[in-house]
């Protein structure tokens, strides 16, 4: 082939559905005799439930039932059980009993013929509660008097984690001749997927099966759980996960109303449907972030780093989450290092319990904050020793590695080569005249400044060893069938389950170039867990790092078979065969005489004559469970514009370079970093949930939740540096998390930079022009 | 997203429209429906009927003929694309092409804008530095108020029960040099604060101004210091900074900021977009 598929940036073959409307989504499904059930959620943040008085909702027309917590015993699991944390785990009803602790906390749900009579009907429940004290900021909660949210957990605290010799670090920092300090407040972020959530669920009867059609990103996951809340047994249960319109995380969980909709359909034996609101999903869907951290960085007085130790509040909301309780721990400190040889690493991370939304894995997971805090800390020291930030990151950078370098938090990066990122990204941004430019337009009055970010990330979950010794109730690998029609068409069966990122396309494309079928008789299936095979989900950039290390393994078994079916058709030995990328089969040095694959899958299929011990039809499968996480890595760069009569900021450039080595699909690459660059930046810039003291969620609409826009952003400048996994078969590091993960810290240095001159030097996330402003203000005074 | 059941109406003609709401102590029109339906979807608003106003001719059309009259039905999107708005005040066209995004400018009408008085929309803030007059039809008959004493208060004005916006007039401005300038709130795309200006000029000499503020106070309202301080002057900036000073004066009892956006900074923008008006206007 003249051109390879694998690296073709090919457009995406899910998009024509996806965007002119043909996609089905979970609420797109209908099924006769369907029950609608809306929840009645508490309006309160904490507070005793009282009475729960349903004769009105029940007098109602078309209102078939309703139930309270008292009706049923459905406690939602926590997932993430960190080791030697001292974590606690209250439990968390799917419907509140005695108390709700959260504005949104699910009270009663009732079932009606429609949506319409079933919301009147939510309406008419009457609630009686004691209105208790509200805490929502998880440093406030863990102090002495707060509001206690669960009798379990004593001053709110869910877990305290411990990284590191705090000897040493101490050692280290009581020696330093520099160190530099910040509290920085990760503010809570609301996910905000295009399709929120939704679940219908359909018991059956006659064979006692119950399936549930749900926005999930993990429908094994969901498999598993369910099984032992509902007591269904899960041969008997199937999860399909339709198109599914973004997750970020927050479709990870299972959450309660998914699972009240399955019991309910197993009381009523009708198919029950829950399809929330973007009102309810802003309440209720799991949030992101929310830490406030004291950090330091210590350093020698020529701007070597030494060591980085923090201190972490970090809030888990009301009920600990699927995964909650490992984003702020694992996810976040043990990249504390970043790309820098730092000697020592320290974190203590105190899981806090407060009145509000339950907090969940938001893209990027725990290696956003910790990028920012380093990469804060890098600006602050560059400062502090009076050295560029740019020279500052490179003189400290990981030098040159291909296969292994461990870090202080304990883990082993797989490759790196950082320096020649930077230089790329340096150079598109002109970086030396910029500073000519930035001194210029400051004799003006115009205030620019650019801020600058090296970064790696821990992506690719992960070693189900690792999962094991840090207390994930998870495995980690991933799965691959490659099935063979008699007809030579191929269906691609993975236990992953994508929703967005181009997963029908980027896996074709793989098989495409390895085995020579062609992209229209390859079909990637996913997302039920009745025709995949068992997989753990889609997050933590795990598809193509993980899937695809799984079915690079099928590749391999598939072209391993072919080709004794090949030898035994052209009367040859196996390992004289030849599988060239075109599909054909051949004895080495007579591509004449051939055999396509098709031809070779059609013989298997039919069987009249088969090699002795080959097993008909055509149908290989691999499990694959990864050694090491993968480490991409890169380099920002923005330049911004800051308006200081009213403190807005414009992003004038912005310049990533990343290395996520060989890319399978370039523009899905783009895609992929241009969505969590946006993201990122949003957070930088505009998005933060504000909880007033009575936990009431100030931002729970899209007229007050500032959702970036594209009118926000300059055309993104990507680049690359190609350095692959030693690990990976395919050498494929992740992708769909780089964007969060490096851009928040870029954005944010870069308006400090600008805000210099004036004597800012702290502004508190999102760097709204109001806050802004008032920093400029306060420093003149 | 799911309303309370309501009844649904098209109305026959203004006077049907007044008798139905008149006699139907719930019933709210319904013209292009991008405030009410929301509010609506959210059970914020539980009206009993809708009464559609949104096919009577008589409500229809914008003309100029010595002032410029703009038929309470005209969508947001036809006011902007309007030569005769254009002409006669510019700053109207400029403010109506700000409003929500396309989709609201489409069906979004003037009428249906100025009735619910969100404090933080456009077109008041203009109608009210123009000097506009909106004419009502009601069950005692017609009449007109100023714009100035039309927005009474947050989401309040002038209506009484059954009455129709029927249009606006705004004088001839053409000889004027107006502007519409606002900070957008992120999210909503409200204005945080929203400033117009209508200034009377001669050679390089304002000789009369007039200045309303939107976005930071509970109505749309005038800022007679800053009016002052422009007229006489070359707009020079010494006067804008006076004017600027003088805005931020005139609304420090009716600020009205929220968490992110506190009364202090939407104040201090007020003189900020103030200047900004100014200079949008003389280009």
């Amino acid at each position: 082939m003249a051109t390879r598929m694998f690296g073709s940036a090919i457009k995406r073959r899910e998009d024509p559905r996806l965007i002119t409307g043909k996609a089905k989504y979970t609420d797109d499904i209908k099924l006769a005799g369907t029950l609608h059930m809306a929840v009645v959620r508490s309006p309160h943040a904490h507070a005793i439930v009282k009475n729960v008085d349903a004769s009105a909702a029940l007098a109602m027309e078309g209102v078939v039932a309703v139930y309270t917590g008292k009706d049923m015993n459905l406690p939602i699991p926590t997932g993430a059980l960190i080791k030697d944390s001292g974590l606690v785990t209250p439990e968390h009803p799917s419907l509140a009993k005695e108390k709700v602790r959260y504005v949104g906390d699910g009270v009663a749900i009732v079932l009606a013929e429609n949506r319409y009579i079933a919301q009147d009907a939510a309406d008419a429940v009457r609630v009686t509660y004691d209105v208790l004290g509200a805490i929502v900021n998880p440093e406030e909660a863990v102090k002495d008097g707060a509001p206690q949210i669960h009798a379990e957990a004593p001053n709110n605290t869910a877990f305290r984690w411990i990284m590191g010799d705090k000897a040493a670090s101490d050692k280290v920092f009581a020696e330093a001749d520099v160190v530099v300090k910040e509290r920085i407040v990760q503010q809570r972020l609301q996910p905000t997927t295009m399709e929120p959530r939704a679940a219908l669920a359909q018991w059956n009867d006659a064979t006692e099966e119950l399936t549930l059609w749900v926005t999930t990103q993990n429908p094994h996951i969901h498999r598993v759980l369910l099984t032992g809340m509902l007591g269904v047994p899960e041969h008997k249960l199937r999860i399909i996960a339709p198109e599914v319109g973004g997750g970020f995380g927050a479709k990870i969980d299972l959450y309660p109303d998914e699972a009240l909709a399955c019991w309910a359909t197993i009381q009523t034996g009708r198919p029950v449907k829950w399809a929330e609101t973007r009102s309810e999903n802003y309440l209720t869907m799991t949030h992101g972030r929310d830490h406030v951290e004291y950090v330091e960085l210590a350093a020698t007085k020529d701007g070597n780093v030494l060591g980085i130790r923090s201190l972490v509040y970090a809030g888990m909301g009301a009920y600990l989450t699927t995964f909650g309780a490992g984003i702020p721990t694992i996810l976040h400190a043990l990249i504390y290092c970043g790309v820098y040889t730092f000697s020592s690493a320290y974190a203590d991370v105190i899981g806090a319990f407060t009145s509000t939304t339950p907090v969940e894995a938001y893209r990027g997971a725990g290696r956003p904050e910790a990028t920012f805090l380093l990469e804060r800390l890098m600006d602050k020291l560059a400062d502090a020793v009076n050295q560029d930030p740019a020279e500052v990151r490179r003189k400290n950078l990981i030098p040159k590695f291909e296969n292994g370098y461990t870090v202080p938090t304990g883990i082993t990066y797989d490759s790196g080569d950082y320096e020649p990122a930077l230089n790329k990204a340096l150079a598109m941004a002109g970086y030396s005249d910029f500073r000519k430019e930035q001194a210029e337009a400051r004799k003006n009055g115009k205030y620019l400044g650019v801020g600058v970010t090296t970064y790696t990330e821990i992506c690719g979950l992960g070693p189900s060893e690792v999962n094991g010794a840090v207390g994930f109730q998870a495995g980690a690998w991933e799965s691959s069938i490659i099935r063979m029609s008699p007809t030579g068409k191929a269906q691609v069966l993975l236990g992953i389950s994508p929703h967005g990122q181009g997963g029908a396309t980027s896996f074709a494309q793989i098989v495409n170039d390895a085995l020579g079928i062609p992209m229209d008789d390859i079909e990637i299936v996913h997302g039920d867990t009745n025709t995949t095979p068992m997989g753990w989900g889609t997050y933590g950039s795990r598809n193509a790092a993980v899937a695809g290390a799984a079915l690079a393994g099928a590749i391999t078994k598939f072209k391993d078979k072919a080709k004794v079916m090949a030898a035994h058709m052209l009367e040859a030995a196996a390992e004289d065969i030849e599988y060239d990328s075109s599909g054909k089969l051949y004895v080495k040095g007579s591509p004449d005489n051939a055999k396509a694959i098709q031809e070779i899958v059609l013989m298997s299929h039919l069987g009249w004559n088969l090699p002795p011990g080959f097993e008909p039809s055509f149908e290989v499968s691999n499990f694959y469970n990864p050694p090491n996480y993968v480490y991409p890595f890169g380099a920002h760069i923005a330049i911004v514009e800051v308006d200081t009569e009213t403190g807005a900021i414009e992003l004038k450039r912005y310049i990533a370079v990343d290395d996520c080595g060989p890319q399978i699909n370039p523009m899905i690459v783009a895609g992929q970093i241009h969505g969590g660059l946006v993201q990122g930046i949003g957070q930088a810039l505009c998005e933060g949930a504000v909880y007033d003291s009575n936990g009431q969620l100030l931002t729970g609409s899209m007229m007050d939740y500032a959702v970036p826009r594209a009118d926000m952003f300059p055309n993104f400048e990507l680049d690359h540096t190609v350095t692959p996994s030693p690990h990976q078969p395919l050498g494929i590091k992740g992708v769909g998390e780089t964007g969060t993960i490096a851009s928040t810290p870029t954005v944010y240095n870069a308006v400090m930079d600008a805000l210099k001159p004036l004597g800012v030097t702290q502004v508190d996330m999102p760097l709204s022009p109001a806050r802004v402003w008032q920093a400029i203000q306060n420093a003149k005074n | 997203m799911w309303p309370k059941e309501f009844d649904y109406v098209r109305a026959s003609s203004v006077d049907d429209v007044i008798q139905q709401t008149t006699n139907g102590m719930d019933a709210k029109i319904l013209a292009g429906g991008h405030s009410l339906l929301p509010a609506m979807k959210l059970r914020l608003s539980e009206p009993g009927k809708l009464i559609d106003i949104s096919r009577l001719p008589d409500l229809k059309g914008i003309s100029a003929n010595g002032t410029l009259s703009i038929g309470a039905l005209s969508t947001h999107a036809e006011i902007a694309a309007s030569a005769d708005v254009q002409q006669y005040c510019a700053a109207l066209a400029g403010a109506c092409g700000q409003v929500g995004d396309h989709q609201v400018r489409n069906f979004g009408t003037l009428g249906g804008n100025i009735a619910h008085a969100d404090p933080a929309s456009d077109p008041p803030t203009v109608l009210v530095a123009a000097g506009a007059t909106i004419h009502i039809q009601g069950a005692d008959g017609a009449r007109s108020v100023s714009a100035e004493d039309f927005f009474v208060d947050l989401f309040t004005t002038d209506l009484q029960m059954g009455d129709v916006i029927t249009r606006v007039e705004i004088p001839n401005l053409s000889g004027a040099k107006t502007a519409y300038v606002k900070m957008a709130h992120p999210a909503s795309r409200y204005a945080i604060v929203g400033v117009a200006v209508v200034l009377q000029m001669n050679g390089s000499t304002c000789t009369s101004a007039r200045v309303a503020v939107g976005g930071a106070t509970a109505r749309a309202m005038r800022s007679s210091g800053a009016e002052s301080a422009l007229t006489g002057s070359s707009l020079d900036d010494a006067a804008l900074n006076a004017a600027a000073a003088a805005v931020q004066s005139d609304i420090s009892e009716a600020v009205m900021g929220d968490v992110n956006y506190p009364d202090s900074y939407r104040q201090a923008m007020a003189g900020v977009y103030l200047k900004r008006a100014v200079k949008a206007a003389i280009g």
